[in-house]
């Protein structure tokens, strides 16, 4: 039996077209020839996939036909989520928006380094009060001057007419002539005048410093000077508590100025316990006036006022004072400060209308005259 | 819009009998009803038009069959069935043009539908061969296989067509030609592994 003719039986065997005879015939055949059987599965798997493929041709135009009639294009419009209009502009520009993000930030960190927002100094925050003095008005104080410094010459404690580069304030510790100030006001110094409130000044020389408390002394060593009479104020070492009234005086300009203000905090900027903040109108030049209590008692020294804020000062606490004074003793035998803590006398002031208070003070508190 | 196609979609049932029957009108029917969730998944993920459309028609397809032979059980909605079948066809489209970004934007309920998918791209694949060999075949060849294995048309119907003076000379052509597609069809299987 040719192949041909095999697979036409195994054709008509599939299709049920045999006669009984026929198929039977086949039927042993296929049971006692493995190779038949095989044949006749293959092929029936064969013509199977032909004809299911051919079905698959069909229900595809069908399906087609069907799609054809579906306005697809309406239907995309509508069924397309429509991201917000950020995501939008995120999806097609993000690359340029990752690049001008990263140079904006490029730029404000290094405006920022530039401009010396990342030195952890609080300079910016914080101003000394020591006074520039502008050369236009030193120059028309000059001429001014020029004609006083002759009549005033006649006086005793001569008139020094030259107000100096800088001031700033500072007042009495001994009937010698020991004077404390602010460090900041006599830095980079050449040479220090001090000034009472009569318009007297005397030659001074400085004595000790100490930067981190924003503390000096200076001491007067002038031939005119011939001591003060005796202090009217004490020195209090106990600290003061928030919302005691306190006064100070010092000189922003050439006539005493004074103020009035109470403790607002025990410590000074950003939680220094050396000093306290102050509510005091205060102005350039009063650096190194004393702080006082309302009994005369010398509480601190005015040191500095925070910038951004209205009648914010600080003063460094007068323990500090005590302090640099024993430092002063020390560290040299020429200088002697014997500053005590009179807890028991009262001060001269205390008891005193204000007015007296501050004309009593007057006498002791000094302008600082620094010359660079 | 799901209130819109719920109204004009024939039921489940109706679906599964329509098949069965041969129903042109239930398939139109069918087909238009949920292809716009099936483009809503596709366009939103990447696809086009077009590939929603061959994804649509492959799904279709595969409830077509599992309807016709018999299998198919409604243990979910119609609905989820068809979602769940594109679904995963597109999963498979995405990673294989390596455009999957790792996850689509789902708009439906879905089930994991592994074996359908599966077992449809097997198929697929039979019918790309077959395709393929029946091109190469040439004419009348392809005629005379599509005529008679397909369209189920008689060996005497055969001979009219193609002029032949008797039946013996059309049965040695078409067994010939049967010879050569099978050559043809496992070449191509041969030649892909």
């Amino acid at each position: 039996m040719s192949d041909l003719q095999l697979t036409e039986l195994i054709e008509r065997y599939l299709a049920g077209d045999l006669s009984n005879e026929e198929k039977e015939r086949f039927e042993a055949l296929r049971k006692e020839n493995a190779a038949v059987d095989s044949r006749i599965t293959e092929h029936a798997h064969f013509t199977g996939l032909i004809k299911q493929y051919g079905e698959r041709v069909e229900l595809e135009k069908r399906l087609n036909a069907i799609h054809q009639e579906i306005d697809v294009d309406t239907l995309v419009q509508e069924l397309t989520v429509h991201p917000t209009l950020i995501v939008r502009l995120w999806r097609n520009h993000h690359s340029k928006i990752s690049v001008a993000a990263s140079i904006a930030v490029f730029a404000i960190l290094s405006t920022l380094y530039f401009t010396g927002r990342f030195n952890k100094t609080t300079a910016s925050n914080y101003t000394a009060l020591s006074r520039k003095i502008e050369s236009v008005r030193r120059t028309a104080e000059n001429a001014q001057r020029t004609n006083q410094a002759l009549l005033n010459s006649l006086k005793p404690g001569h008139r020094v007419t030259n107000p100096g580069t800088t001031g700033g304030s500072g007042f009495a510790l001994t009937q010698s002539g020991y004077i404390v100030t602010a460090f900041h006001v006599v830095n980079n110094a050449d040479s220090l005048y001090v000034q009472n409130a009569l318009g007297e000044s005397y030659h001074a020389k400085l004595i000790y410093t100490e930067p981190t408390r924003d503390i000096a002394i200076i001491k007067i060593d002038d031939k005119e000077f011939t001591g003060l009479d005796k202090l009217p104020y004490n020195f209090k070492r106990t600290k003061l508590d928030v919302g005691e009234e306190v006064i100070t005086l010092g000189f922003p300009r050439d006539d005493p100025y004074y103020a009035k203000g109470y403790i607002s905090s025990a410590t000074g900027l950003e939680g220094d316990t050396a000093a306290y903040q102050v509510s005091l109108p205060v102005y350039a030049g009063i650096s190194g006036g004393p702080l006082l209590d309302t009994k005369g008692n010398v509480i601190g020294i005015i040191s500095g006022k925070q910038t951004r804020t209205e009648s914010a000062a600080f003063a460094v606490k007068s323990s500090y004072i005590f302090k640099a004074a024993q430092n002063v003793s020390t560290d040299s035998t020429q200088n002697v400060i014997a500053l005590k803590p009179n807890k028991a006398a009262k001060s001269a002031l205390a008891g005193l209308s204000r007015t007296q208070q501050i004309k009593k003070l007057e006498s002791y508190v000094f302008m600082v005259k620094v010359y660079n | 819009m799901s209130k819109a196609l719920n109204s004009s979609a024939p039921t489940d049932s109706e679906v599964v009998f329509g098949i069965l029957n041969n129903s042109e009108n239930i398939l139109k029917r069918v087909y238009v009803a949920y292809f716009p969730m099936v483009l809503q998944l596709i366009i939103n993920n990447n696809g086009t038009a077009d590939d929603a459309k061959d994804v649509y028609q492959e799904a279709i397809i595969v409830l077509y069959n599992k309807v016709k032979s018999g299998n198919f059980e409604l243990s979910s909605k119609l609905k989820t069935f068809l979602y769940s079948v594109c679904r995963k066809l597109w999963l498979k489209r995405l990673s294989q043009m390596s455009r999957y970004g790792g996850d689509v934007k789902d708009f439906q309920d879905h089930l994991p539908v592994e074996d359908e998918a599966d077992l449809h791209s097997e198929r697929d694949i039979q019918f790309t061969k077959m395709e393929g060999a029946l091109k190469q075949l040439g004419e009348p060849c392809k005629t005379i296989i599509e005529d008679f294995y397909i369209h189920d048309l008689s060996m005497q119907e055969i001979c009219e067509r193609f002029g032949y003076t008797n039946a013996d000379n059309a049965k040695t052509q078409k067994y010939k030609c049967l010879q050569r597609l099978k050559k043809l069809f496992f070449q191509q299987e041969q030649r892909d592994q």
